[in-house]
């Protein structure tokens, strides 16, 4: 919140000369962020002097309405200046910068000839002046609030320090003049006068006449309410410039007197207030939930539908007040208002939450109800209030009516060691004793062992020996904390899992791949493009989306790698090869649903059970699209674009890294090509999809033709035994070539796979090194290259030859090869 | 007929004189046949020794075996000489321009995040950490309730936190990557040293200093004895490492439900303060919720956001730069080792 420094300076006794840095260093240190501070007006310039209208002349010839204005400013004589506003007549005080003045932003003022006159100054409005964001006008000052040719930089209090403070939501009682100026003089070590502690009704009588009575029916919404009933208000009064001054530097505005009134004593003390028109309440204000009243209009004028459980003010009749928030409209202060009922209250802060959040309205007060105000401050901030209007607006002060009770003091019993021993730092009985007492509490020691610290009514946060830990550490400097590097465990390291993720990244970016990370967030089309169906349909969907065409949570990683390629390619990209690891969410299985569990304790297994049980299971995948060439073309030759076998040896590259055997399998999964999709599976169980993507959903994707893309199901894949390593042969080997025939819808591998089997232990390796398809022929032709060798001995021809014959034997058996001699 | 030293001494000054004459490794190729093989007058000669007299064997053969061993000598060094005189010359001819060869290979590349990821788990598995993985989607009671972050709270609301449908699911995109500190204290009894590195959502538009999707990575120690010092000891080892070792770190008091004291930590980088993450040690409520006795452990926890990190490490200034997945980005940091 902004405060300005003269407010704090009335309650703590800070030196004259206050630096913009000495005051954010004393917040920081007690934790207050300081979001900024300004040194209003400075700036700004004079001569800046208030000044009386005693002529206009409407200058209707030119394209807006002009002024031409004589003022008086003390000088003797009539001084003339064009003004483009017109919400001020003749008789009106106004803020006038004559030639020489300098406003913000280096605005230099000068006598100049315009709109065929001379102008001789110019009179300002408050957003000219930089003192506030208004500027439907020029600034009229009230009758008599100051005279002419007065300073008016002094008058309007222009020149200021103002702090924003940023504060935590454990602090609300810190939205005030009053606890921000505790706060600095307690991180500054100077003394407190607090605001709380003045009789404000003293010498004032209560006339009795009439007095609105008050009632909590919901003992769960309020602990205590004030109402003090004020007589002849004169609502018209005008609010004086010191008063709507500090509101505005505080960053509200100067409404009315009444209102302005309740927001000054708010920000001085902290505590909200209502004023509502006493004649509009019928009977008795009450305290309750809005139960079956389910409309309601509030002063800003909106309709608004309420839920049962709502807390709100109402009368006998009919609702007031949505109870801590804002107040209605038909029992709002009106020019006809003459008595006011003053609530002041502390509400529950869960209930002003719910109300704020319902309503979407977070006000001023809710602010800082929902924050927990000092419920000590509640009849303080009513009386001040009520002498205030008296002042003021000749209120008259009719009497109060309190129900409820301030709840009760806390105490917290401690060991006072405990607290060196949270924080680390071995702090003396004196620093001890001297932080707890500054923050505000009372300390008794019943022995070296035992405390018992009562705890201020404005901090309801100190519940626990850490809370006061934090206290006593913030009183005395964060910066005594020191500085030891504690070390953990043996054991420490990646776990499989880990180094697996890892390695793999590695492995991709060495392959010439770049790491990506997409948002998982997806749309339906982006599910139907790529064919999605079955678990990969199955979306989670987000109730509050950042975009609503992309609520779904991702069940693959490739539609983020696919809009990824997209961007790539939009930018220019002609080669673009990028993975990603991530995980993904598929709402395919059961979930338990669980209930309200207590945090009080460790909930029991069976609990802890059902909670995992309610989240879904997150399999890790890695996912890869490659569009272009990994092997450029250049000057050294026509390079090579992927094609769906480098997809499919990429993810067989990745399974085989991890030391798993891989069978590849024809498959037709979506977005892949329907003819070039592989599934690579482990032991019968799909783990990974590579290939060609879909032509169609290339084309309504806009990404070039042949992409292809592989994903991998990380968390399928098995931990097998290390290596174990048997020797390395060095007799010599000997090559056999082999070449059949065999129908085109056999697969490469099971021919393969056949040849194995027949070759037996002394086959050291076979590779496919031809491939070729007669067309129209219905079969291919298949050229394996197998090298055989053994441990003991150099092989004969004979042996190998017969070798390659028990192989030819066992493909022509299980495949129906032919072999082509 | 018979030959003479003479003849020896004239055989050999033309066959050096020829060896002398061969320019190229072809020509001496024939003066080797004309001069020094089997067939040239030499050789012949040697022939001859064995139908001579032995008592003039051994004084012509004398002759005869010195004149041979001159012209094979000149031969072999001519030899070296061409082939020297070759090779040098091949090499020349075969010198290629060496700089046309870069980025023949398409540069593939780590995604920053996941180099600063591994260079953290990295620096606190030297520490006796281990590194703790969570659900991204995960329950409303760890990511918040047992946090000490009950139902009205407004870190709750859907301005900030991303709930699944239907609401009764209790599901959430995790705000923070604590929720894994939370399953860690379930799941593990203390000494507890993990450091939680993830992915974390929350409702903000993506512009150039937040994204609605961005990581984290947080620290737990539940030990006997743990105090703020310990906290503080481990904040400046990680700035140190993270950002230099002369960098300094700051503690400012602050709030969070799930530490108490909590603090704001700041490192002091480029002449200036820079907010690095929240930490504090761990709220005994948090303890209790975990089934760990907070009168015989204490705990601290640390929490920072690595893009604000990696932006302010490597001077990037724009998040998009982060999330668009451009290769261009992942290319210029490498794969790790810059």
């Amino acid at each position: 919140m902004k405060m300005p420094l003269s407010w704090l300076r009335e309650f703590a006794e800070l030196p004259d000369n206050c630096t913009p840095e000495m005051i954010e260093a004393a917040f920081v240190k007690v934790g207050f962020e300081v979001e900024s501070i300004e040194i209003q007006g400075e700036d700004l310039a004079g001569p800046l002097v208030v000044a009386r209208v005693v002529s206009i002349e409407e200058l209707t010839e030119h394209k807006k309405a002009i002024r031409y204005v004589g003022l008086d400013a003390g000088e003797g004589k009539t001084r003339y200046v064009i003004c483009g506003a017109s919400n001020f007549a003749e008789g009106d005080l106004v803020v006038a910068a004559l030639p020489g003045a300098v406003l913000p932003n280096n605005f230099t003022i000068s006598a100049r000839e315009t709109y065929g006159k001379t102008s001789n100054g110019m009179i300002c409005s408050a957003r000219e002046l930089g003192i506030s964001d208004e500027h439907l006008g020029i600034i009229v000052l009230a009758p008599n609030s100051g005279s002419v040719g007065e300073d008016a930089i002094e008058l309007l209090e222009i020149r200021e320090m103002i702090i924003d403070v940023a504060i935590n939501p454990d602090r609300g009682y810190a939205l005030s003049a009053r606890g921000l100026a505790r706060e600095l003089a307690l991180s500054l070590g100077l003394p407190f006068k607090d605001p709380a502690e003045v009789n404000y009704l003293a010498g004032l009588t209560a006339s009795g006449v009439k007095i609105v009575p008050v009632k909590i029916e919901d003992l769960t919404g309020a602990d205590l309410i004030v109402i003090r009933t004020l007589d002849s208000v004169n609502v018209k009064a005008v609010t004086p410039l010191w008063m709507s001054r500090r509101i505005e530097k505080c960053g509200m505005r100067s409404i009315s007197i009444a209102v302005d009134i309740t927001n000054y004593v708010m920000l001085e003390l902290g505590q909200p207030l209502h004023a509502f028109d006493a004649d509009k309440v019928q009977g008795t204000i009450r305290v309750r939930r809005a139960l079956d009243q389910r409309e309601f209009v509030t002063l800003d004028g909106e309709k608004r539908t309420l839920s049962p459980d709502l807390l709100m003010i109402a009368d006998d009749s009919k609702l007031l007040a949505l109870a801590g928030t804002m107040g209605g409209l038909e029992s709002e202060i009106t020019d006809a208002t003459v008595r006011i009922a003053l609530e002041a209250a502390h509400f529950d802060p869960i209930s002003v939450a719910k109300n704020s959040r319902s309503q979407r309205l977070s006000s001023e007060a809710s602010r800082r109800l929902e924050r927990n105000v000092d419920p000590a401050v509640a009849a303080v901030a009513s009386a001040r209030a009520v002498s205030l209007l008296v002042e003021l607006a000749g209120a008259s002060y009719a009497g109060e009516s309190i129900d409820g009770s301030l709840p009760a003091l806390r105490t917290i019993e401690f060991d006072p060691s405990g607290i060196s021993r949270i924080i680390g730092f071995d702090y003396s009985e004196s620093q001890l004793v001297g932080a707890l007492l500054s923050i505000g509490g009372s300390l008794a020691k019943s022995s070296t062992t035992s405390w018992l610290f009562t705890v201020p009514t404005w901090r309801p946060d100190l519940e626990v020996i850490s809370d006061l830990a934090e206290e006593v550490a913030r009183v005395h400097g964060f910066d005594l904390i020191p500085s030891h590097l504690p070390t953990g465990k043996a054991g420490a390291g990646l776990s499989p899992i880990q180094q697996r993720k890892r390695g793999l990244a590695h492995l991709l970016a060495n392959l010439g791949f770049s790491e990506i990370y997409t948002y998982p967030f997806v749309s339906p089309e982006m599910v139907s493009t790529l064919g999605f169906s079955g678990p990969r349909a199955a979306s989670f969907k987000i109730a509050n989306p950042m975009s609503d065409e992309a609520p779904l949570l991702r069940t693959h990683l490739l539609p983020g790698l696919l809009q990824a390629l997209q961007r790539n390619i939009a930018r220019g990209a002609k080669d673009v090869a990028i993975f990603e690891i991530g995980s993904i969410f598929r709402d395919a299985t059961v979930l338990t649903k669980i209930g309200l569990i207590s945090t009080s304790e460790r909930p029991s297994d069976t609990v802890i059970k059902d909670i995992y049980g309610s989240v879904p299971a997150q399999p890790l995948f890695l996912g890869a699209v490659v569009a272009g060439s990994l092997d450029r073309k250049g000057w050294w030759g026509s390079g090579r674009n992927v094609d769906w076998s480098d997809a499919v040896s990429m993810a067989e590259r990745i399974i085989l890294e991890t030391g798993n055997e891989v069978e590849i399998v024809q498959s037709d999964l979506a977005p892949w090509h329907p003819g070039r999709c592989a599934e690579l599976r482990i032991d019968g169980k799909a783990v990974a999809h590579a290939g060609e993507l879909h032509p169609r959903v290339l084309e309504a994707l806009n990404l070039p033709p042949r992409t292809v893309a592989f994903a991998v199901i990380l968390t399928e894949l098995p931990f097998p035994p290390k290596v174990n390593s048997t020797r390395v042969l060095t007799m010599p080997a000997a090559i056999q070539d082999i070449s059949l025939f065999v129908s085109a819808d056999i697969p490469s591998a099971q021919v393969e796979a056949a040849l194995r089997q027949g070759a037996g232990e002394l086959l050291e390796s076979i590779t496919l090194f031809d491939r070729y398809e007669q067309p129209g022929d219905g079969r291919v032709s298949l050229a394996f290259s197998m090298v055989f060798r053994a441990s003991d001995r150099t092989l004969t021809a004979d042996e190998v030859s017969g070798l390659r014959t028990n192989a030819a034997a066992v493909a022509v058996a299980l495949c129906g090869a032919s072999i082509r001699d | 007929m018979s030959v003479t030293a003479t003849d020896i001494e004239a055989i050999t000054v033309t066959a050096l004189t020829a060896i002398d004459g061969a320019t190229d490794l072809d020509l001496l190729k024939e003066v080797r046949i004309s001069h020094v093989g089997d067939r040239s007058p030499i050789a012949k000669a040697n022939q001859a020794l064995g139908a001579m007299a032995a008592s003039e064997r051994a004084e012509f053969g004398k002759i005869v075996g010195n004149a041979r061993s001159r012209i094979n000598g000149a031969y072999e060094s001519r030899q070296r000489t061409l082939e020297v005189e070759r090779d040098a010359r091949v090499l020349v001819e075969e010198r290629v321009d060496v700089s046309t060869t870069t980025k023949r290979a398409t540069i593939g590349g780590l995604h920053p995040l996941t180099i600063l990821t591994n260079e953290i788990c990295d620096l606190f598995i030297g520490l006796g950490y281990s590194v703790a993985e969570g659900p991204e989607l995960e329950a409303e009671w760890l990511n918040f309730d047992a946090l000490n972050i009950p139902v009205d709270h407004p870190a709750r609301t859907m301005q900030d936190t991303f709930f699944i449908e239907p609401l009764d699911s209790h599901l959430v995109l995790r705000t923070h990557t604590s929720p894994v500190q939370m399953r860690t204290m379930l799941e593990q009894k203390p000494p507890i040293y993990v450091i939680c590195p993830g992915r974390t959502y929350r409702a903000d538009e993506l512009d150039a200093t937040h994204t609605p999707v961005f990581s984290q990575v947080e620290g737990l120690v539940i030990d006997r004895g743990i105090t703020m010092a310990d906290l503080k000891g481990t904040l400046d080892y990680f700035a140190q490492s993270i950002f230099g070792s002369d960098v300094k770190t700051r503690l400012r008091p602050s709030f969070f439900p799930f530490t108490e004291p909590s603090a704001e930590v700041d490192f002091f980088f480029n002449g200036r303060w820079i907010e690095w993450g929240g930490c504090g040690m761990v709220n005994p409520k948090v303890l209790r919720a975990a089934g760990i006795d907070p009168d015989e452990f204490s705990g601290f926890a640390f929490g920072m956001g690595l893009e604000r990190t990696l932006m302010v490490r490597h001077g990037i200034t724009d998040m998009h730069d982060i999330v668009e997945g451009d290769i261009r980005f992942t290319q210029s940091f490498g794969s790790g080792l810059r």
